[in-house]
């Protein structure tokens, strides 16, 4: 490993890597990938995902209809009140058209979008099977490269001399090799399973979060490239979160943790006090403020109280509710103040009003003189059984990371440096300032993955 | 005896009724299969629900390796093969007797016994009810002894499967059938649609993660093979009965033109299909029938050759030896069906007859 000097090193696993890693094999380049987690974990967040948001001027695969240019920059644009780097955010989207066949032909499939998720039939490419069977077909590709590929190499520093890349210290079976190349691809994530880092950041409520992906995204290379003086992009205090079913696991529980049962319910906190409209707009489009808005209660926690007209309104949830007969009831199985909770929906129902209940649509229904208010699907909870679900912030990503040009190349202290390159979560933040798009990490990871594995290989070639 | 058993809470159940709930708020594999679709339709699932998703998954595979949730991670997720075990414990409790099918699916020596007592039992018959006249191999067992043989040895086990079936169809819920959900579900088992990955890459068996359509040709193989040679046996009673016409029959008789190709793929298939099973991870599977399968296997495949060898053999003083193999294997195969591997034929395409049912139900 120390004595061969590779073209290419690829820090990092996931879809971001393995496309960098896959274009530079493809031209010739002698090409070492350097995956931090076990081969059963391999593949970061990527494993965890579902679909690739796809321009495309026609029905193109899966996809129905069209999604062209401007529509797409403008969805994005609104999720993230304008925080986007304009340029590359188009070139990400111009990009993304071309990419989807090319998945295609390196054994990626798809599938048409999943029951439950039919309005992004036409946006959103759907892998079958997930995230990890396109992770399994990218290293079968590399496997067919002849492309080396060391599983639990934790790489720890990044040797940079005068703007230039010269080795990685990497960690195998508890020995650091230092292993020279000469380009360099960074794709090795951001930093939201570090805890310790989330709390400096956030401070020590970030303790309380539950990680939604892989436990090795750990910032070591970035918090590396900082230290040395790259530029960075990105509010480095905030991260993505949305609210998930606090019993999930502390990581890895991906798409299985998250609940949609908040618009139909009342969401209390650990007193049993209401502190945000539920019904504010469809789930799809709050889902994401609900980690922030969990977060920011005594102790991370809420609770979203449903009764048993709502139980089959929404996607099955991995773990089953609470349940009980009375509010009361289910305030103590849940740990809640029952006397507290039972005023909460007594008050609650009694600022409900007739109407007509239409889950799937805004339906006006709102409760008079409540505060805060709920604006949309406020029926009354009145028959029992009674569910409960326990609520907490699930972090998706972290916006700190590396700055890029359009061209994937990393910005140092002294300008561009001469031989390094990132793509996916460590530069996502070179292009989504805030917010989240579904499906627009694996178009970023897709789209720079390919450019930095080109650019590194024309560079070494 | 009841016909009708309930469906019982079993340890096997209940972990892949708790497999179901997770795939249930996932979703990623709703492309791969049958199961999928199926699964989703449900948010609560009955023990009969599991018995008709078990039974209607073929164990390509592609679930678990695309599975975010396998262990190490502490879901621990392997559908593949908890279904397999709900569906072998289905296949005891649906067969009658009890316990008969569970110790053939767990024990490829069960399976051999039955084999060398079926030879023995032809051998026995040939020298001591040896014919006086009769032509081919007529002249070493008569027709009359074959009927007395084969007949009860065919309606028996037809009897247990089909108070099996009943069971199945009582335990999962099933509707009044009509032709078209037959249609439908023979149309799946002759293309192997569910072997198929969903979009006929084929399968993730011998060969990881990576898809291959070896398994499912070989498993055509097989099946098309069984039915030929099926088909040569009917057609030959049809021929003896219905027109008078006794064997030998020629190259260019139905019995031969159905028979001999049918022999061929049948032998060749199995013989792939064993070999498949030595690459496959066993951890994918039932924990307990490996071995049961593979003398299953074993069986099909000697029933093809032994009966192409005795075709080649016509004429020749290996007549006798090779017959009572060819039958002693023919005849473990028949009384075996209800209990072995060779079971899943019926009840996978009861769960297909089903799963049409169950489309059919959502879109009328």
């Amino acid at each position: 490993m120390e004595q061969t000097e590779w073209d290419v090193i690829i820090v990092g696993g996931g879809n971001a890597a393995l496309c960098a890693a896959i274009e530079a094999a493809e031209a010739n380049a002698r090409v070492l990938v350097l995956e931090s987690a076990p081969k059963p974990y391999r593949g970061g967040n990527s494993r965890h995902t579902r679909n690739f948001r796809c321009m495309h001027r026609g029905p193109l695969s899966v996809l129905t209809d069209s999604y062209a240019e401007d529509e797409y920059f403008n969805d994005l644009l609104r999720v993230t009140n304008g925080k986007t780097e304009k340029d590359m955010a188009r070139q990400t989207i111009r990009e993304s058209e071309a990419c989807l066949p090319w998945m295609e032909r390196h054994g990626v499939r798809f599938q048409p979008s999943l029951s439950g998720t039919l309005s992004l039939s036409r946006t959103n490419a759907f892998f079958l099977g997930g995230g990890k069977a396109l992770v399994n077909a990218y290293y079968n590709v590399l496997e067919d490269l002849g492309v080396t590929v060391l599983y639990e190499a934790e790489v720890t520093h990044i040797q940079v001399t005068e703007q230039r890349f010269e080795a990685v210290d990497v960690a195998v079976a508890g020995t650091v090799l230092k292993v020279r190349g000469r380009a360099a691809v960074l794709a090795s994530g951001g930093f939201q399973s570090d805890i310790d880092w989330l709390a400096r950041a956030w401070g020590p409520a970030a303790r309380n979060f539950l990680i939604r992906g892989t436990r090795f995204n750990r910032g070591v290379v970035l918090n590396d490239m900082l230290e040395q003086g790259a530029e960075s992009v990105g509010d480095p205090t905030q991260c993505h979160a949305v609210a998930i079913d606090g019993r999930a696991p502390k990581f890895d529980g991906g798409i299985v943790t998250r609940l949609d049962c908040v618009p139909f319910s009342v969401v209390v906190n650990r007193d049993a006090e209401r502190f945000y409209d539920e019904g504010e707009d469809v789930w799809p489009k709050r889902y994401a403020i609900w980690g922030r808005l969990v977060a920011a209660q005594p102790d991370q926690v809420a609770f979203s109280i449903i009764d048993s007209r709502s139980a089959e309104l929404f996607m099955p949830s991995v773990f089953p509710p609470e349940r009980a007969n009375t509010i009361a009831e289910l305030a103590q199985k849940m740990g809640l103040p029952p006397e507290k909770l039972t005023h909460t929906i007594d008050t609650f129902n009694a600022a409900c009003s007739e109407g007509h209940f239409t889950p799937q649509d805004l339906d006006g229904l709102s409760t008079q003189g409540l505060e805060p208010p709920k604006t949309n699907w406020a029926r009354p909870i009145v028959e029992p059984p009674f569910f409960g679900y326990v609520l907490r912030p699930g972090v998706t990503f972290t916006y700190l990371g590396l700055k890029v040009d359009p061209t994937a190349r990393v910005s140092g202290p002294d300008g561009p440096y001469e031989n390094i390159w990132a793509a996916g979560e460590i530069m996502a933040g070179s292009i989504l300032g805030q917010g989240y798009l579904a499906g627009f990490g694996m178009t970023i990871g897709t789209v720079f993955g390919r450019i930095a594995g080109q650019e590194a290989a024309a560079y070494v070639a | 005896m009841s016909l009708d058993t309930p469906a019982p809470s079993t340890p096997a159940i209940t972990e892949a009724r708790r497999q179901a709930e997770i795939c249930n708020a996932c979703r990623y594999c709703e492309g791969f299969c049958a199961v999928f679709p199926a699964m989703f339709d449900k948010r609560l699932f009955a023990n009969g629900d599991i018995t008709q998703l078990a039974n209607l998954c073929h164990n390509c595979r592609g679930c678990y390796y695309s599975c975010q949730y396998t262990s190490p991670h502490e879901f621990e997720l392997n559908l593949p093969k908890a279904l397999a075990e709900v569906q072998v414990e289905s296949w005891d409790r649906f067969a009658w007797p009890r316990g008969i099918s569970a110790a053939v699916q767990s024990n490829g020596l069960a399976i051999a016994a039955v084999l060398v007592l079926g030879i023995a039992a032809l051998f026995f018959a040939q020298s001591t009810l040896s014919p006086d006249g009769g032509e081919g191999f007529y002249a070493v067992l008569a027709h009359s002894v074959m009927t007395a043989i084969f007949m009860p040895a065919f309606l028996f086990p037809l009897a247990v499967l089909a108070i099996g079936l009943r069971r199945y169809w009582h335990e999962t819920d099933g509707r009044p059938v009509k032709f078209r959900h037959l249609r439908e579900a023979a149309m799946n088992a002759a293309k192997m649609r569910n072997l198929s990955g969903g979009q006929e890459q084929g399968c993730n068996y011998e060969k990881g993660d990576r898809y291959s359509q070896a398994r499912r040709y070989a498993h055509q193989a097989t099946m098309w093979g069984f039915l030929l040679c099926f088909a040569a046996t009917v057609s030959g009673t049809v021929m003896h009965y219905g027109f008078a016409l006794h064997a030998p029959y020629s190259l260019i008789s139905l019995p031969k033109i159905l028979g001999v190709p049918g022999g061929v793929l049948l032998t060749l298939g199995t013989v792939k299909l064993a070999w498949l099973k030595t690459r496959a991870d066993s951890n994918l599977g039932a924990g307990t029938t490996r071995g049961g399968e593979m003398a299953f296997v074993f069986l099909l495949g000697l029933t093809g050759a032994s009966g192409l060898a005795l075709y080649a053999s016509t004429g020749t003083t290996l007549v006798p030896s090779l017959m009572g193999l060819h039958l002693g294997a023919v005849l473990a195969l028949f009384l075996l069906t209800p209990y072995s591997k060779m079971a899943h034929g019926f009840y996978r395409l009861a769960a297909l007859v089903r799963d049409a049912q169950r489309r059919s139900a959502k879109t009328d």
